[in-house]
């Protein structure tokens, strides 16, 4: 099983490796690690660090792009998340109430997609479209526009503080990655979720409640969206309804992505998401230290992503498999590259 | 008379190679202008191949095409069609969100100061369609229209584009008896007209109905080709089939069956099968006859759930249940093994243990997984008692060949320990070995009390285990057969007669 | 029973004008030819780039890169006139080449590579946003006389409207879309496309050129979009337009176009367009609303209008007769 997931994550630890070198390149002190008053203090902690919220969203986005769906939401629900915290803390109430809250009202996100996608059938990218534009409005109200600060040392030590001297939101992912991995692969949900992903039809016919299936992995990602949104209010004290986690659902959806999850649907691994999303971070890093331009950080994300998707597409796939397995009797006709699978109907004579 | 005309369409020597197999061996098709002409076998005949390599969908390997006279080799259907061979397919291939008038007029447009002509369009549309016997606003959405119609259209498109030959595969699966005849009318008009049409369907009805010839495909081979007027439908179904028709050798009396389980009262579903009873008993084997399109596979389906029902009513053991959906039969210990592998049956990229234990998963729920060495135990097992070859059951179950995944199906259902499984053509497209295991298993889960109802195109296999057979025909229960009269020259005598219940 | 398109096209334009006159009733000096002139100048980019998108959505495809592209477009052109002596004229055009060919690569990598179009087109924001930061971080001003000379042209309605040049662009390009969408061979081809690409290709519809061409048009709109943007703003920024694309879409929806695609009408885009500024002006008239009612609003529109097509797609299958009545006894 260890051994299982160690080959299956192989290629992004590699990747991972590479990025880590060039960061130790051009900043020799990258992996110089120090406890300054009780505190882990050094590059490679920032990493982990500054990466909480992405590597957060990628494990509810793993889950969702499992079932062929995506998540366009999750940005708006930490602005929500965050919001939700802070006006709970500054109305008085403490920071696990502030806390329980945001993640209700992550959940109560994810189940309006969940519903959106199970009951009316509507695509997920249009689904969640709906919260992703009128979340943010939410949470501006929320919060009135402003940046809502706050004072709350425990709500505060979620995105600040420190447990074992290790920084919180490391914590955070860290155990919200083990949990949610342990759910899926202790229980049968993992393998029930890659099976509706993979082909929704035989799922049903094997007797599968996808409903349930679909409906829970939305729940999942608007949980840890909240969590996310949470921790990056904390960080900054104060809750920031028009940039928290803008544009943060694309970093998942690549965090995903790099991590050689098929956006069709099907076999999933949230721990090389994870991978996927300190990947991104690193890359980010190495920009910083090399001292060279951040304008050049996108550029360079397109063009990572660029080679990934290229290498991940179906037609490199298709040829990849031609020139290992010997011609089988569906490839060797094929009209076309465009073409697919035919339907059943079509195949038969 | 035919032998006088000159053939608008003469293929001879058709071949096609799929990865080595040989899908059609030396195929000959000669169209006449003016006739209907049938294209006619059972599953895996070659129809579809054949159809596929004379319009330029599949490259052919071998073999010569003359159309008019004139040698012609299309590279794509939209080429075969510009050279006068226009396809209407089964799923009518016309887009659904536009207009009538855009669906029979996509990339041939009437244009007027280099602008498209709708006024023009819709005029010329409303007249073509009114040649078809049709009158309809072609301003409308085409989705706005009955099949039937849409029907009609996509062969109005086909007939404008080419003009010499149109083949229509299955064009009436989905119609019913009305719709049918305006179908009829329009091909029996073109006909007039002389244009050569090739009518490919399973109803022989509407074949000896519609048609003057018919070429008859088994196993990739024509194996006759009948003037429609000298021969009856039995001679065209022996054909097809290629049945030895000497009596089958039924197995071992069968020990008497059990109580009855499962009873079903006037159950059916309008458009898929007309309603039906059956009394399912412990230890036996209920076997569903018929050509494809009589109703066995949806026979199978609505007992199952995956199309609910909409009429009549269902008992398990004298209890009144609703089979609305694949997880209530399941709940119910009903199983069923789904024609068609690849897309309803096995999730190609789990392993074989994760397909084998999904549905008994499935049911107890994704919170109480099943315990590592459960699995392995019923992995095992099943693997063993079943034969299943393999490298290892962690691979994933759409490398395994076709008999495989059939048995890993098959142990996907043994292991929810069913009292009543529905297998649909259990055999096909799967080696002979394999073959002979399954039909085994099915005698020895029959002998441990199970209620099995299978569904087959393959009359042997349906003597030697069936207890009863019920034979159907354009989607209705038309017959059942007991005991001694189970022999494969009954069933064919049904299916082509149509014979009603005595 | 009326054809399920053009029916959602009606509500989105009865939508507007129930929406304008409830408007014009709290607040009547909002029915005049400066409100209307505003709404015109003050969209004219985003309206732009929605032709665009209404393109690409059309087709099944989705743009996510537009904004990017728009930004991208401003600092370019910035930095061109500041730099070199090139006329704007000449650099417009070669933007309008750079964003094209832009586009046509997306459009190719989707159909060749069988990518999916939001993907593909994510990294595309990516990468011109990226290029936008290469060419400058800071907002760069356009001084250059001839923007000037744009800028002054102004149509002066009776009530004090201004109706400037780029608005008249916006209003032209719809135009143009629509005669391309409904009078041309490849505007039916988008719709084909949208409708089922399988069958499209059936009937011998260039797939491979229909889809470049597409999303060549979505990209050559964007630096038009650009254009017009730069002429609004006089300067190059590329921090500019995030989440241009969004509202593009969300307007595209509203005006009645199937997200899925092979459904809907440029000019509803227009009317999704007018919507959207109309709850903006709305909010800056009442002064006590806040801007993130916009997006709440916007959202709900989203949400309205997606169900309605839900039962709009329904009520067409749903309201077919059956195939006899339509024979004429032959």
């Amino acid at each position: 099983m260890i051994a299982a997931t160690f080959r299956r994550v192989l290629p992004q630890l590699l990747i991972l490796g590479v990025v880590l070198l060039l960061n130790f390149a051009v900043f020799p002190g990258f992996f110089h690690i120090e406890v300054q008053n009780g505190r882990l203090f050094g590059n490679l902690i920032d990493v982990l660090n500054r990466g909480a919220p992405v590597a957060l969203l990628s494990i509810g986005m793993t889950l969702v792009i499992a079932t062929k769906g995506i998540d366009l939401s999750v940005g708006a629900v930490m602005a929500i998340a965050g919001a939700v915290a802070a006006s709970v803390v500054t109305g008085g109430a403490g920071w696990f109430t502030a806390l329980l809250a945001a993640l209700a009202a992550g959940l109560a996100c994810g189940l309006w997609n969940g519903m959106l996608v199970a009951f009316f059938r509507v695509q997920p990218i249009v689904a969640t479209l709906v919260l992703m534009v009128a979340g943010r409005g939410v949470a501006q109200l929320i919060t009135e526009g402003k940046i809502m600060t706050f004072l709350n040392e425990g709500l505060i030590h979620l995105g600040a503080g420190t447990v074992f001297g290790i920084p919180t939101p490391i914590v955070i992912w860290l155990a919200m990655g083990a949990l949610v991995t342990l759910v899926v692969r202790r229980t049968a949900l993992g393998m029930l979720i890659e099976a509706i992903g993979i082909n929704e039809t035989a799922s049903r016919l094997a007797g599968i409640n996808s409903r349930v299936l679909l409906v829970t992995v939305y729940l999942t990602s608007g949980f840890v969206a909240a969590l996310a949104g949470v921790i990056v209010a904390a960080d900054i004290k104060g809750a920031d309804a028009n940039n928290a986690g803008l544009w943060m659902e694309l970093d998942a959806i690549l965090a995903v992505v790099i991590g050689g999850n098929s956006l069709l649907g099907g076999r999933f691994s949230i721990v090389a998401s994870l991978l996927g999303a300190l990947i991104i971070q690193s890359v980010n890093s190495v920009i910083l230290l090399s001292g060279m331009p951040p304008e050049f950080n996108l550029v360079i994300k397109a063009l990572i992503i660029i080679v990934i998707l290229v290498i991940q597409s179906p037609i490199v796939k298709q040829s990849i498999y031609l020139l290992r397995a010997k011609a089988s009797s569906t490839v060797s006709d094929m009209p076309g590259p465009a073409s697919r699978p035919q339907p059943a109907k079509e195949t038969r004579s | 008379m035919e032998t006088q005309m000159k053939p608008i369409l003469r293929a001879k020597g058709i071949d096609k190679f799929f990865a080595g197999a040989i899908a059609l061996d030396k195929v000959d098709l000669t169209l006449y202008p003016g006739e209907v002409h049938a294209l006619l076998g059972e599953n895996g005949a070659g129809k579809s191949t054949l159809i596929k390599s004379l319009t330029g969908a599949y490259h052919r390997d071998g073999g010569t095409i003359e159309l008019d006279g004139a040698q012609i080799d299309p590279r794509s259907p939209v080429e075969s069609q510009a050279l006068g061979i226009g396809t209407v397919y089964q799923e009518v291939n016309l887009l659904e969100n536009m207009s009538v008038s855009d669906n029979l007029f996509l990339g041939w447009q009437p244009m007027k100061r280099r602008l498209l002509d709708h006024r023009e369009m819709h005029r010329r549309a409303r007249e073509i369609l009114k040649g078809y016997g049709l009158d309809i606003d072609p301003t409308q959405l085409l989705s706005s229209y009955s099949i039937a119609i849409q029907q009609v259209v996509a062969i109005a498109r086909a007939v404008e584009l080419s003009g010499k030959v149109l083949i229509l595969d299955e064009p009436t699966a989905s119609l019913d008896r009305e719709e049918i005849e305006l179908v009829f009318s329009v091909v029996r008009n073109l006909t007039s007209r002389g244009m050569a049409v090739v009518f490919i369907t399973h109803f022989l009805d509407q074949v000896f109905e519609l048609c003057d010839r018919a070429t008859v495909l088994r196993n990739g081979c024509v194996v006759g080709e009948r003037k429609l007027a000298d021969v009856s439908q039995g001679d065209i179904v022996e054909l097809m089939l290629g049945h030895h028709l000497e009596a089958t050798k039924r197995r071992a009396k069968q020990s008497s069956p059990g109580e009855t389980i499962l009873s079903m009262k006037g159950f059916g579903k309008r458009g898929m099968i007309e309603p039906f009873d059956l009394d399912l008993r412990e230890g036996e084997v209920v076997g569903l006859a018929g050509l494809l399109g009589s109703g066995r596979t949806e026979t199978c389906k609505v007992i199952f759930g995956v199309v609910s029902a909409d009429q009549g009513s269902a008992e398990l053991s004298g209890k009144s249940i609703r089979l609305s959906s694949p997880r209530t039969a399941l709940e119910h210990s009903l199983g069923l093994c789904p024609e068609d592998r690849k897309t309803d049956g096995i999730v190609g990229d789990l392993s074989v243990r994760e397909n084998i234990i999904l549905s008994l998963q499935a049911r107890q729920g994704w919170t109480r997984p099943l315990k590592r060495s459960r699995i392995n135990q019923i992995v095992d097992e099943y693997v063993k008692a079943l034969d299943i070859r393999l490298a290892s059951p962690n691979m994933p179950i759409r490398l395994l060949s076709g008999g495989n995944q059939q048995k890993a199906l098959l142990a996907r259902w043994l292991a929810t320990e069913p009292d009543i499984l529905i297998l649909d053509e259990p055999t096909r497209g799967i080696d002979v070995g394999a073959h002979a295991e399954i039909i085994d298993l099915i005698e020895r889960l029959r002998e441990q009390g199970m209620a099995l109802i299978v569904a087959s195109s393959e009359m042997e296999e349906l003597v030697a285990y069936s207890t009863r057979v019920v034979v159907l025909r354009d989607r209705r229960q038309v017959r059942e057969l007991r005991g001694e009269e189970i022999t494969t020259d009954r069933i064919v005598k049904s299916i082509s007669q149509g014979e009603t219940a005595a | 029973m009326m054809r399920s398109p053009r029916l959602a096209l009606y509500i989105t334009m009865t939508t507007f004008v129930l929406a304008f006159l409830i408007s014009a009733s709290q607040y009547p000096s909002m029915l005049s030819t400066r409100v209307v002139a505003n709404l015109l100048t003050d969209n004219a980019f985003l309206g732009l780039t929605a032709v665009g998108m209404t393109f690409v959505i059309l087709s099944g495809g989705i743009d996510l890169s537009v904004g990017s592209v728009i930004a991208f477009s401003g600092v370019f052109l910035a930095v061109i006139l500041r730099d070199t002596s090139m006329h704007p004229l000449v650099a417009f055009v070669l933007l309008l080449m750079v964003t094209t060919a832009f586009g046509a690569a997306m459009g190719s990598i989707i159909h060749y590579l069988e990518m999916p179009p939001f993907i593909v087109t994510l990294a595309g924001m990516f990468l011109m946003r990226g290029l936008a930061y290469v060419l400058s971080t800071d907002s760069v001003p356009i001084t250059h006389p001839f923007y000037d000379t744009i800028q002054d042209v102004v149509w002066k309605a009776p009530g004090g409207g201004r109706f400037r040049l780029i608005g008249g662009i916006m209003i032209l390009a719809y135009i143009v879309a629509m005669i391309v969408l409904h009078k041309t061979r490849f505007g039916r081809n988008v719709y084909a496309l949208g409708g089922s690409a399988g069958t499209a290709r059936l009937m011998g519809v260039p797939i491979a050129r229909t889809t470049i061409t597409i999303y060549a048009i979505g990209g050559g709109l964007a630096g038009l979009a650009g254009i017009v943007y730069s002429i609004y703003t006089s300067a190059g920024y590329s921090l500019a337009t995030v989440g241009v694309e969004l509202d593009a879409i969300a307007a595209v929806v509203i005006g009645g176009t199937l997200l899925s695609g092979g459904s809907g009408y440029v000019a509803g885009t227009f009317f999704g367009i007018l919507i959207m500024g109309l709850i903006q002006t709305y909010i800056v008239f009442d002064g006590t609303l806040s801007s993130w009612w916009t997006k709440i609003v916007i959202g709900g529109l989203l949400f309205a209008f997606i169900m309605l097509q839900k039962a709009l797609g329904w009520a067409t299958t749903k309201g077919r007769r059956p195939a006899s009545e339509s024979a004429t006894q032959s």
